[in-house]
């Protein structure tokens, strides 16, 4: 069993809210939630070791690549030339950016690092976003025949209501509850509850997924100051600790997999950051999940291992996932209520995280929450990133 | 534009162009450079082979919300196939209601146009699925 | 050397509009509109058809057929009026699609409605020339139509889709091609300015200097060679716009109905343009019998005509049709479409940025 050769710990958090921002452009949205991490985390920035940045398509959205050096240059680091990263896993960057953070700090090149994910989507219409979405889906073998990403998480969705009989109701629970989590967050896109006859009734995206079953387009940034376990004891009065990380892929396509009903990636992510942190499911007390799609949260407490494979569906709708239930899944509202935008995700949700696991989270707050999960999905699978955390 | 993207795997769309193991002879769509259960064995000994087209309908969904450029064909339906020689592709069902479509249903193989890159760039044909 | 018909395959797209709703929309009577030309539907393409996809449908149907390697077939001519392409052939698809690719010659035609059979003409001359200076066992020739009408014409009630595809040789005849004839002249009976979407006909003027008359001359040339009469043939298949011009034609020239009718697809089907003929004269090989004997015209504007004397051979029982649709269970699925659904997918709506 590997180990990282040193603990890694959360100091500082910043997200903005996500949503549509049409007077802030891409670097604008960018620093803003870095800057906020770094301030939470009460350092100086000449602490500032190196910079991670998660973004999917900023080259198709904005025609911008290098978008290590735009960050680097707007938080204003270029003058002692900051090692500046920019990581693509479609929408798991966010979640890569954050393990390539840890490794480098455990690595001992690093000590404090500022990770972050940001994604300005709002600048195109709707309609050449999802052209773009798609990318994160097969080109040639997928998207060439007009599959869009919710018509495969659809297929996936077909799929599992076929092998265990999930229902149509069971997905827009997780939607219903979805909402009725972001309402509670000033963070969220969506802060306003929806009933489950709303989405139920929505228009058709692709069946049997409608526009509430789909997590919206949405520009914002999020942020964490990580750093060795070392340097957080000393400058930190709450740092949430690191105690495992885990990565898995799979085949870009989703016909080249044994089974439409699980993610492999997600599996093998949680299993390796479960194995790192020597726990196993039943320990995690919230968690943040990869609902891009309401069917994505559904395989992702399966394939998490919060529930059986085939009862996801049941259990949202008995409410064990929901704040007071079982185990509380996506307090922040998910990609649903919270919003999406595609590189900032995996980075918002280990926020959520830190503030369920600070108890910061007001009238959303799970009760005695020590350890929590975030995991986060690139595409339909291809990429998984799993975190847990731990309060000490 | 993408032409010599597209043209590179024109016999694989046209003819459903995939491989076969020369070990296993477990066959693939699309082609793999190397058999996942053979592995570096299989390296240079995978031979070309045509799928019949035909298989089953293992899932599907009807599309709403088209991809740009697919706007015209909208409502589509897209499926996972198991093709009957093995491994599966996704490919539109054609010229059908979606509610003749369900998990089993039997298909057979078209040759239709997928996409063009606008109206003066080339088109790109390939295959798609009837219900047999 | 016997050279002719070794193999066909058609394909016929599977939507319908019916003249009722057609002329609904323009106030003219639709269902009158139909039986004065006698037709019932007419056949509408998919918006993912072309005359491409048309084409390698038909010659993929025709090839599983009979046991021919593609790589043995040494031509390929795709005749049409709707090419996908203004430049790049068809035909090149078509060889790649049916790997026949890629030792061989390929080309476009276009004679309106004829560039199919006039395919068949330069196919039988390559096979012909085969012991001599051109090596060629087997050659393909394709009709292949997605024809448009303009929006309120008379033709939007016949223009319609479908592809026929011959396999010629001289091994493994089924239908030799004991003489082929034509008849050309400069006659702008119906023509299409190039980039313009629509065509434009002189109305009665495709009658009597155009049709009737190059039919006529191009079967009587025939018949004079062969030495034979109307009463000599099984059956007579004629270009067919429309459900009566062939009727007309045929009993001119001496046939009957029952020699006639086996050729006539277009009442079900509407005008294929270059597979109007041909697919009469599939509906006919369908059912002939050794010995039969075929008169087939067909008819291009501006204008020709080309004729074939064809002798069904005995070659035809050995011929397994079991691989592909017969031309009846071809056109037998419907999916009718009302007059919106047809226009989006004739591409005749202006969709945004156009």
């Amino acid at each position: 069993m590997k180990r990282l050769s040193r603990d890694v710990a959360v100091i500082g958090i910043g997200q903005t809210r996500f949503g549509e921002h049409w007077d802030l452009s891409f670097r604008e949205i960018g620093i803003q939630a870095g800057i906020k991490a770094i301030m939470d985390a009460g350092i100086d920035s000449s602490r500032i070791d190196a910079l991670y940045i998660g973004n999917m398509s900023a080259g198709l959205f904005l025609d911008q690549e290098h978008i290590a050096s735009i960050i680097a240059e707007e938080i204003g680091l270029t003058d002692r030339q900051i090692p500046t990263t920019r990581v693509e896993a479609a929408d798991a960057s966010g979640g890569l950016a954050l393990k390539q953070a840890i490794l480098s700090i455990a690595s001992g090149l690093n000590d404090v690092v500022v990770v972050g994910g940001a994604e300005k989507m709002s600048d195109v219409t709707s309609d050449i976003a999802a052209g773009f979405i798609a990318a994160g889906a097969d080109q040639s073998w997928e998207a060439l025949f007009g599959a869009t990403m919710p018509s495969l998480y659809a297929i996936m969705a077909r799929r599992h209501m076929h092998e265990y009989g999930t229902t149509r109701e069971q997905l827009a629970h997780v939607s219903v509850k979805n909402h009725r989590h972001g309402a509670m967050n000033p963070f969220a896109q969506y802060q306003k509850e929806i009933g489950i006859e709303t989405v139920l009734k929505a228009g058709p995206v692709a069946e049997p997924l409608g526009l509430f079953d789909c997590a919206p387009m949405s520009d914002g940034a999020a942020a964490l100051v990580v750093c060795d376990m070392e340097t957080a004891n000393e400058i930190c009065d709450e740092p949430i600790r690191i105690i495992g990380t885990g990565q898995g892929s799979d085949t870009l396509s989703i016909s080249n997999r044994p089974s439409l009903t699980e993610l492999r990636s997600t599996k093998t992510a949680s299993r390796k950051a479960y194995e790192m942190a020597g726990i196993g499911p039943s320990d995690i007390d919230v968690a943040e999940v990869h609902d891009s799609y309401s069917i994505g949260e559904i395989l992702a407490i399966e394939d998490l291992g919060f529930f059986e494979k085939g009862d996801g569906g049941p259990a949202t709708e008995r409410g064990d996932t929901t704040l007071g239930g079982k185990i509380p899944i996506n307090t922040s509202g998910g990609l649903k209520a919270r919003g999406h935008p595609l590189g900032a995700t995996g980075i918002a949700q280990v926020n959520e995280i830190v503030l369920q696991l600070r108890g910061k989270c007001d009238s959303r707050q799970v009760k005695d929450a020590r350890i929590g999960l975030a995991q986060n999905v690139g595409g339909t699978g291809g990429t998984a990133v799993v975190h847990i955390l731990e309060v000490i | 534009m993408g032409v010599a993207r597209y043209w590179r795997a024109q016999d694989q769309r046209y003819s459903l162009a995939g491989n076969e193991c020369s070990i296993c002879k477990r066959k693939f769509f699309p082609n793999k450079t190397m058999c996942p259960v053979c592995h570096r064995r299989s390296f240079g000994k995978m031979n070309r082979f045509y799928f019949s087209g035909e298989g089953k309908v293992s899932s599907y969904t009807v599309v709403h919300d088209p991809l740009p450029g697919y706007g015209a064909q909208v409502p589509y339906i897209l499926a996972t196939v198991d093709l009957v020689e093995g491994d599966t592709v996704l490919g539109q069902v054609v010229d059908c209601d979606p509610a003749d479509v369900k998990i089993g249903t039997e298909l057979e193989m078209v040759f239709r146009k997928l996409s063009e890159e606008g109206k003066s760039g080339t088109i790109q044909y390939g295959y798609k699925f009837r219900i047999k | 050397m016997d050279s002719g018909i070794v193999s066909y395959g058609v394909y016929v797209p599977r939507y319908r509009i019916y003249p009722r709703d057609i002329g609904k929309v323009w106030g003219q009577n639709g269902e009158a509109m139909g039986r004065s030309l006698n037709i019932i539907a007419k056949s509408v393409p998919a918006p993912d058809e072309d005359a491409a996809t048309i084409a390698v449908m038909a010659a993929r149907r025709a090839l599983k057929r009979v046991k021919v390697d593609p790589g043995e077939i040494g031509a390929i001519f795709v005749g049409s009026e709707s090419h996908p392409y203004a430049v790049k052939p068809t035909a090149s698809i078509v060889a790649e699609a049916i790997h026949a690719a890629p030792y061989l010659t390929a080309a476009d035609l276009e004679f309106a409605c004829k560039a199919g059979t006039a395919g068949m003409q330069a196919a039988l001359g390559l096979i012909n020339s085969s012991n001599r200076n051109i090596p060629m066992d087997y050659a393909m020739a394709i009709g292949s139509d997605t024809s448009q009408g303009a929006p309120g014409n008379a033709l939007e009630y016949s223009a319609s889709a479908g592809g026929v595809a011959f396999l010629l040789g001289h091994t493994g005849v089924i239908a030799e091609i004991v003489l082929t004839m034509s008849f050309t002249t400069d006659t702008p009976d119906f023509w299409r300015r190039e980039g313009m979407k629509y065509p434009s006909h002189g109305e009665r003027f495709t009658g009597k200097p155009a049709y009737f008359k190059h039919i006529q001359s191009s079967a009587e040339q025939i018949m004079n060679r062969m030495g034979t009469e109307a009463k000599d043939y099984d059956y007579a298949v004629f270009h067919q716009p429309n459900g009566k011009f062939p009727v007309t034609i045929g009993k001119k020239l001496g046939f009957s109905m029952e020699q006639i009718k086996d050729g006539l697809m277009t009442p079900f089907i509407g005008n294929t343009y270059s597979a109007s003929m041909m697919i009469g004269l599939a509906n006919i090989l369908d059912k002939a019998e050794p010995g039969d004997s075929i008169l087939a015209v067909s008819y291009g504007s501006g204008a020709g005509s080309d004729g074939f004397h064809i002798q069904v051979t005995d070659e035809i029982l050995e011929y397994d049709r079991s691989g592909s649709p017969l031309v009846e269970d071809e056109i037998k699925k419907e999916i009718p479409v009302d007059y919106a659904t047809y226009l989006k997918y004739r591409e005749k709506i202006k969709m945004e940025g156009e």
